[in-house]
């Protein structure tokens, strides 16, 4: 018997599509298998039935094309949600994403905005191997002229497409594989695209993750505690712009830092946030900055290869005591 | 032997010097120095200056700390058995006319006889550690040697380092600062021994300088996202290095215009002869060998002030000190704003090869703020070489107490009459500006018209 309102990430973000697509009709949903089939992740499952072909369109295997149509189409007026079935596919619109939609309001002299939602899969876990799995959120959190949301929580996953959509520049929102099984009650209240959250407060260090290790860095502090080890963690949400404020006032109490981010160490986004903390706050910092990432390789399709290669909750409690001495 | 001893000063290095700083001692008390050796580093405000002492014997004792500001003629550090080398000591704005040439050292019979109390044991090392230990101020005598026959390896230097210097982490160095713990007598418990900021509160309150520990931890203001920050005070420092050099920059040029009347001369010299001289000289050289312009230019001034002392010396109390030798300084500008004309020692006598050379390390050494005391304060003629800038022809400002300032112009093609027939020829503007209290414009017209001469014959360069 499951509690009452009880809904999982994937239910979340259907639920939010379908909101959008009931409350503007310039919405319409496109990508491949999202149609007849329901979606690869069965996110958009029902919504071609309720809403019919000409707002839930299945296209063909060619993600430069169709995410080239939805730049075409936010430029003509629409609100196109676009969802692209891994970030390891989206490299073939990469073109179009970083080239076209991130620059044309710059390359106009601000008279084009490409209002375009662009949804797709990251990260590891499921056994999907290199080809489906890895964490490319960073590489488009280096791009100005995109937004790149995170979302970790049900809240997250049912309330930032809407402020996505209201956006009038390109905004890129990465659901990672492993959560859309995630369950429970969310809780009601407005959710913006602009801010990072405290998941969690503790005034011994700060733990700042999003999306996929989120969890795991909850479940890391929950084990921190059991040592007397308070922690904050932080969850950025939005990787681009980062809110620096969030982060550097949770280190202002803290002191020290643990960087958890499922992409590769080496130019990655725990590296820039590393990088900022530096900047920001170096005078602040009584421990070097810990970095828990993926081990720099192809994400393994073996299991037991599998975890040992990505962030776990046994490496988040040892990089965080060993930044705090105990 | 009765044992002598001499102050070590703080020396003028440049007449627009008042104080100075000692950034570094590059000896301790008991150390055996010789006459030329460098023994610290001192800020001028417009460089960082190693500056050679004047005697041989042992240190005595250092006077003045590191980082203080002392006035020009302070006393640094007492040295012993400063015995027949002794220079007086030089009074300010008086730099020493006949300097020592290249660092004489003195053969190993001529140390004092008698004997050091501590067997000081003198560190066995090589060329490369001893740089090496010179650059990061240790001192090898400290180090413990572990080559063979206890000599002092390279990795015995880095090793020593990583141990004199404090780990500390930011946190914990900011508040050491506010509460004024000594960081180095701490005991780190953080994860590598590093000291964290909890070590330098329990230190804090044990020594109780600090605030008691229940009180909140000092407020800093975080920067809000987004907001410019302040810069880094190592930027600060820059601009208050530049501020401070222009500041004595200006009291030298307002004193030399308000003390020396200057006379100016000017000739332009047909440059064909000196052109195609190099052009030929440089054809068969490697690029790095070649010469250029501006060392003929030099090398003629140098060997017309040889032939002018009046023009070569300074002008001190009312009279004109002729220098013995020329040592020409060379005006060079700082990437950061600024001026320097540190000396080209006995720049008459060296050879273009040897002034090329010397030309090239002064420039390099003048623009990362390591000249030596002697370059400072011994040139006895500058010249300036505007050229670069696409000038004509400069007027120039004397450095006192120098008595002349040659300044050039940029070589430019002009229509020129030669042997009655007119020419489109190489030229140089070249003016003299000369303190009338020393020497007329006779003398002038005579070291410019030599300079023409020379420049007509570079062979003889």
């Amino acid at each position: 018997m499951t509690e009452r309102g009880t809904t999982t990430y994937r239910e979340a973000i259907r639920e939010a599509i379908r909101e959008a697509l009931l409350r503007d009709d310039r919405v319409f949903l496109m990508g491949e298998d999202v149609g007849v089939y329901g979606g690869c992740f069965a996110v958009s499952l029902g919504l071609l039935e309720e809403f019919g072909p000409g707002r839930v369109r299945d296209t063909p295997l060619s993600e430069a094309g169709f995410v080239g149509a939805g730049i075409g189409a936010a430029l003509g007026g629409m609100r196109p949600i676009v969802e692209i079935m891994t970030v390891n596919f989206s490299l073939l619109a990469l073109d179009q994403i970083m080239n076209n939609a991130a620059t044309l309001l710059h390359m106009s002299g601000g008279q084009f905005n490409v209002p375009l939602v662009i949804r797709m899969t990251t990260g590891a876990g499921r056994q999907l191997a290199a080809q489906h799995s890895h964490s490319l959120e960073g590489w488009y959190a280096h791009i100005p002229g995109l937004k790149i949301l995170a979302p970790a929580t049900l809240e997250d996953a049912r309330g930032m497409l809407a402020p996505a959509l209201d956006d009038p520049d390109p905004v890129l929102i990465f659901e990672h594989g492993g959560l859309y099984n995630m369950s429970g009650v969310p809780r009601p209240g407005l959710v913006d695209i602009a801010t990072a959250a405290l998941r969690r407060t503790g005034d011994d260090i700060t733990l700042i993750a999003y999306g996929g290790t989120l969890h795991k860095t909850l479940a890391a502090a929950d084990e921190l505690a059991t040592r007397g080890i308070k922690a904050d963690v932080v969850d950025l949400r939005v990787l681009r712009p980062l809110d620096d404020a969030t982060i550097m006032e949770s280190i202002g109490r803290t002191h020290r830092a643990v960087i958890v981010d499922e992409g590769w160490r080496s130019g990655g986004l725990s590296a820039e946030i590393s990088a900022r903390i530096m900047e920001q706050a170096f005078y602040q910092l009584d421990a070097p900055v810990q970095r828990v990432c993926t081990a720099e390789v192809p994400i393994p399709y073996a299991r037991h290869l599998e975890e040992a290669a990505i962030p776990q909750v046994i490496g988040i409690v040892a990089a965080a005591r060993e930044a705090v001495a105990a | 032997m009765t044992v002598e001893s001499a102050d070590f000063r703080m020396p003028s290095l440049g007449a627009d010097m008042e104080s100075g700083t000692v950034t570094e001692w590059l000896v301790k008390a008991g150390d055996q120095i010789r006459k030329g050796d460098v023994i610290a580093v001192i800020d001028t405000d417009k460089a960082l200056i190693e500056v050679e002492s004047f005697h041989t014997g042992t240190v005595e004792s250092l006077l003045v700390e590191p980082g203080r500001r002392v006035p020009v003629g302070t006393p640094l550090a007492v040295i012993t058995g400063a015995g027949p080398t002794t220079v007086p000591s030089v009074p300010p704005q008086a730099p020493p006319v006949t300097p020592p040439r290249r660092r004489e050292r003195p053969k190993p019979s001529a140390k004092p006889r008698e004997t050091t109390p501590a067997p000081a044991r003198a560190p066995v090392a090589s060329p490369l550690v001893r740089h090496l230990a010179e650059r990061r101020g240790l001192d090898l005598a400290l180090v413990r040697g572990t080559g063979p026959g206890g000599r002092v390896t390279r990795a015995d230097v880095e090793n020593a380092e990583l141990v004199s210097r404090v780990t500390a982490s930011p946190l914990a160095r900011r508040l050491a600062a506010e509460l004024g713990v000594d960081l180095s007598g701490l005991h780190g418990t953080g994860h590598t021994g590093a000291i964290r900021a909890q070590d330098v509160r329990e230190a804090a309150a044990r020594s109780g300088t600090g605030r008691p520990r229940a009180e909140p931890e000092p407020v800093v203001a975080m920067p809000a996202a987004g907001v410019e920050r302040p810069r880094a005070t190592q930027e600060s420092g820059l601009e208050q290095r530049q501020d401070a050099m222009r500041r004595a920059i200006a009291r030298a040029m307002a004193k030399s215009k308000r003390e020396i009347p200057h006379y100016y001369l000017s000739t332009t010299v047909d440059a064909n002869a000196m052109l195609g001289w190099l052009r030929a000289r440089n054809r068969d050289l490697p690029v790095a060998r070649r010469l250029l312009p501006a060392v003929l230019l030099l090398k003629a001034t140098a060997r017309a002030a040889a032939e002018v002392p009046r023009l070569n010396g300074f002008w001190i109390d009312d009279a004109f000190v002729a220098s013995d030798a020329v040592h020409l300084g060379v005006a060079i500008s700082l990437k950061g704003g600024g001026l320097i004309a540190p000396a080209l020692h006995h720049a008459a006598v060296r050879d273009l090869d040897d002034l090329m050379a010397a030309l090239k390390d002064l420039a390099a050494r003048a623009r990362t703020g390591r000249l030596r005391g002697s370059e400072m304060t011994e040139a006895t003629i500058t010249v300036t070489n505007l050229g670069d800038q696409g000038v004509e022809s400069v007027q120039g400002v004397i450095y006192p107490p120098q008595v002349a300032l040659v300044g050039f112009g940029k070589i430019l093609e002009r229509p020129w009459a030669v042997d009655g027939l007119l020419g489109v020829r190489p030229v140089v503007t070249v003016t003299l500006a000369a303190d009338h209290r020393a020497t007329d414009g006779y003398t002038g017209g005579r070291f410019l018209a030599l300079i023409e001469r020379l420049l007509n014959e570079p062979e003889t360069l």
